[in-house]
C-alpha cells in the first residue's frame, strides 16, 4: 500500500484535548471509540458555536429585521460561504444544504431524476453503496421508469472499470451516482477517470462523498463532477445538516423538491414562482444551529489541514492492516490499493456481533452489522462484519487495544 | 493473552452454558418430518432462524432449527428446542410470554410458579437486557416457534 510519510507535525494528544467525549470512561476502562464512520465525535468549538448562538444571538432566518435575526442569518449563511471554500466550489448558491446525505440523494433523485431525466434513461450506481444511494434511485426507477444498472465491484472491492464503462456504451445512461469511499470497504473511487467516462458518454455524475470528505480534500472543480453530496455529523459536525452541491446551470434546470417557506419568490392561488438557487431547494426554516455548527466544524478540519488528517489516517490504516493481519482467524474484506480509514473485517470464531458486544465490554465501539449496503455483504457472501473507522482523534494505542480485544475474544470463543 | 486470562469481564452476557449451545448446539438441524415451519428474520442485524415443529399428542414433540446468527441467536435456539419438547402449546405459549419478560427486564417477576424449572433453564439468557440491541437476538427464535404454531410461515417482527 502507498502511504504517505507524515511530515506534518501532528499532535494527536492535543487534537484529543479538543473533544470533550473522549475523557470518558466506559464500563470502567478508556473509552475506544473506533465508530467514527458512523458518526464522529464533536470538537469543542462545534459545540461552543451552537451553545452561544442559542444563548446571545438566536433568532429565524431570512426573514427577521432586528439584529438577532441579521446576526443568525449571517452566522448561517457563513455556514453556505465555508461549505463552499471547502469543496472549492465555483458559487457560493450552489451549496444547497439539506438534513443528511440521504436528503441529498432523495432531493436529487426527485428533482433531477424525474425533472431532467426521461423515462428509458439510465442511472449507474456502483455494488459497494449505502442503502440511501440504492434505494432512491429504486424509487426514481419504479416510479418513472429509470433504469437501474449496477456496475460490478472485484475481489478486491474495487470498482471493476471495465464493467463500468461498458455499462454506459449504449449512450442512455443519463446520471452515474457513485460512492467516492465505501463506507464497509474503506474503497476509494477512481472519481476522475469515472467522471471523464461518464462525461465522454454524455452522462452526469453524482459522488457520495459521505466518507471521502472526512479523509480527503473535495474539490469539486478538479474532480470536475456534476453533484457532490456530503453530510456533517461525519464530518465532525452536528446532525441534521448534509450538503449537495450541484452546478448551477444544472441546480437551475432543476424543478424543486419541496414546496413551502423560503423557497419561493411570490405565492399566489393561482400560481407560486420560486426563488433562486439554492434556496428553491431549501424549503421551510432551515437546520440553523446545525448549519452554525457545521461552518465551526469546517473551520477546525480546515486548521487541521487535509494534509495533516490523511497522512495520520493512512499511518493509522496501515498500522491496524498490519497488526489484524498478524491475528489468526481475521479475515480482512476487500484490498483496495486506493483506500482510507475504514475497515471491515469478520473472526473466524465469533459472529460480529458478538464480536463487537465483547470488544464493547472491553470499552472499545466497533460497529457491526450490514452496515447499511447489505448487496455488498451478498456480493463477498456475509451477513455482516464488523468495522472499526478512524478519525482524527485516533491513537495507535487504540488499534492495539482493538487488536488485543480480538485476540481476547477469539480465545474466549475457543 | 495468557492462559490466565479470566475472561471476567466478558461473561456476564456469554455464560459458559451460552457459548457450549452456541457452539455446539443439539437441536440445529432441519426435520425431515414435521407438522409446521416458520421463519424468523432480524433485518436490522441480518440475523435469521427458520423453525421446524413435530407435534406428539396434544404438545410438541420435538424442535429442530437452522439459525443463521450470532451466539446468542443460536444459542437460545438450542435451548429453546430443549425446554419446549414434551409442553403443551398453551404451556408453550405462556413460556414465551416468560422469557421475553425476562430477557427485557433480567428476571421473570410475574412468572407462574409452574414454569420456574424452564425459566430457570434459560436463565443465563437473561443477560441481554443490558444490551436492547441484542434481546431481539435470544426472542427471534421464539417468534419463529409462535409462529409455526399459530400456522403462520414467518415471525411477525416486534
Amino acid at each position: 500500500m502507498n502511504v504517505m510519510t507524515n511530515l506534518v507535525a501532528f499532535d494527536v494528544t492535543r487534537i484529543r484535548d479538543d473533544f470533550p467525549i473522549l475523557k470518558q470512561t466506559i464500563r470502567g476502562k478508556p473509552l475506544v471509540f473506533l465508530d467514527s464512520a458512523a458518526s464522529a465525535q464533536k470538537p469543542r468549538v462545534v459545540i461552543d458555536a451552537m451553545v452561544q448562538a442559542m444563548e446571545t444571538q438566536y433568532a429565524n432566518v431570512h426573514r427577521g429585521l432586528y439584529w438577532m435575526s441579521e446576526r443568525t442569518t449571517e452566522a448561517y449563511e457563513a455556514a453556505r460561504d465555508a461549505t463552499a471554500a471547502l469543496m472549492n466550489a465555483n458559487n457560493r448558491s450552489e451549496i444547497v444544504f439539506t438534513g443528511n446525505s440521504t436528503g441529498a440523494i432523495n432531493l436529487l433523485a426527485h428533482s433531477y431524476g424525474r425533472g431532467v431525466l426521461r423515462p428509458g434513461q439510465a442511472v449507474v450506481i456502483s455494488g459497494m453503496e449505502h442503502h440511501s444511494n440504492i434505494v432512491p434511485w429504486q424509487m426514481l426507477r419504479d416510479a418513472h421508469g429509470i433504469e437501474l444498472r449496477v456496475a460490478p465491484v472485484t475481489d478486491a472491492g474495487e470498482l471493476d472499470m471495465d464493467a463500468f464503462a461498458a455499462l454506459l456504451e449504449d449512450g442512455k445512461v443519463g446520471l452515474v451516482a457513485i460512492t467516492h469511499m465505501s463506507n464497509v470497504l474503506g474503497t476509494i473511487t477512481p472519481a476522475e477517470r469515472i467522471v471523464k467516462i461518464a462525461h465522454a458518454h454524455g452522462a452526469k455524475v453524482m459522488f457520495d462523498g459521505s466518507q471521502a470528505i472526512v479523509h480527503r480534500k473535495i474539490d469539486v472543480q478538479a474532480l470536475d463532477c456534476d453533484f457532490y453530496v456530503w453530510t456533517g455529523h461525519k464530518l465532525y459536525g452536528p446532525t441534521g445538516i448534509g450538503v449537495m452541491w450541484g452546478r448551477k446551470e444544472l441546480l437551475e434546470r432543476m424543478p424543486p423538491f419541496m414546496g413551502g417557506g423560503d423557497m419561493i419568490s411570490s405565492v399566489s392561488y393561482e400560481k407560486s414562482t420560486w426563488a433562486a438557487v439554492p434556496h428553491k431547494f431549501e424549503a421551510g426554516t432551515p437546520a440553523i444551529l446545525e448549519g452554525i455548527g457545521l461552518k465551526a466544524a469546517i473551520d477546525y478540519v480546515q486548521t487541521i489541514g487535509y494534509g495533516a488528517m490523511a497522512a495520520h489516517e493512512a499511518s493509522l490504516t496501515e498500522h491496524a492492516l498490519a497488526r489484524l493481519a498478524g491475528v489468526d482467524g481475521v479475515r480482512v474484506l476487500g484490498q483496495a490499493q486506493d483506500r482510507g480509514g475504514v475497515i471491515s473485517f469478520t473472526l473466524d470464531k465469533a459472529h460480529s456481533h458478538d464480536v463487537a458486544t465483547l470488544l464493547d465490554r472491553q470499552g472499545i465501539a466497533v460497529r457491526a452489522g450490514h452496515h447499511c449496503a447489505e448487496p455488498l455483504m451478498r456480493r463477498f457472501d456475509l451477513d455482516s462484519t464488523a468495522r472499526a473507522s478512524f478519525g482524527v482523534y485516533t491513537t495507535h494505542a487504540e488499534i492495539d487495544a482493538l487488536v488485543d480485544g480480538l485476540v481476547r475474544v477469539r480465545e474466549f470463543f475457543q | 493473552m495468557s492462559p490466565s486470562d479470566s475472561f471476567d469481564d466478558l461473561r456476564d452476557l456469554y455464560q459458559e452454558v451460552i457459548l457450549d449451545h452456541g457452539r455446539k448446539p443439539r437441536h440445529a438441524i432441519r426435520l425431515e418430518e414435521f407438522d409446521a415451519t416458520a421463519k424468523g428474520d432480524n433485518p436490522m442485524c441480518g440475523d435469521r432462524v427458520q423453525v421446524w415443529v413435530k407435534f406428539a399428542d396434544d404438545g410438541i414433540g420435538r424442535v429442530g432449527f437452522e439459525a443463521r446468527g450470532c451466539a446468542i441467536s443460536v444459542a437460545s435456539a438450542d435451548l429453546m428446542a430443549e425446554t419446549v419438547q414434551g409442553r403443551t402449546k398453551t404451556d408453550t405459549r405462556a413460556l414465551f410470554a416468560a422469557f421475553r419478560d425476562m430477557a427485557r427486564t433480567g428476571t421473570c417477576q410475574a412468572c407462574d410458579p409452574s414454569l420456574a424449572e424452564p425459566i430457570e433453564r434459560l436463565a443465563p439468557l437473561s443477560g441481554v437486557h443490558e444490551y436492547p440491541s441484542r434481546v431481539k437476538c435470544a426472542t427471534l427464535p421464539w417468534h419463529a416457534l409462535i409462529a409455526a404454531l399459530d400456522g403462520a410461515k414467518e415471525a411477525s417482527s416486534e
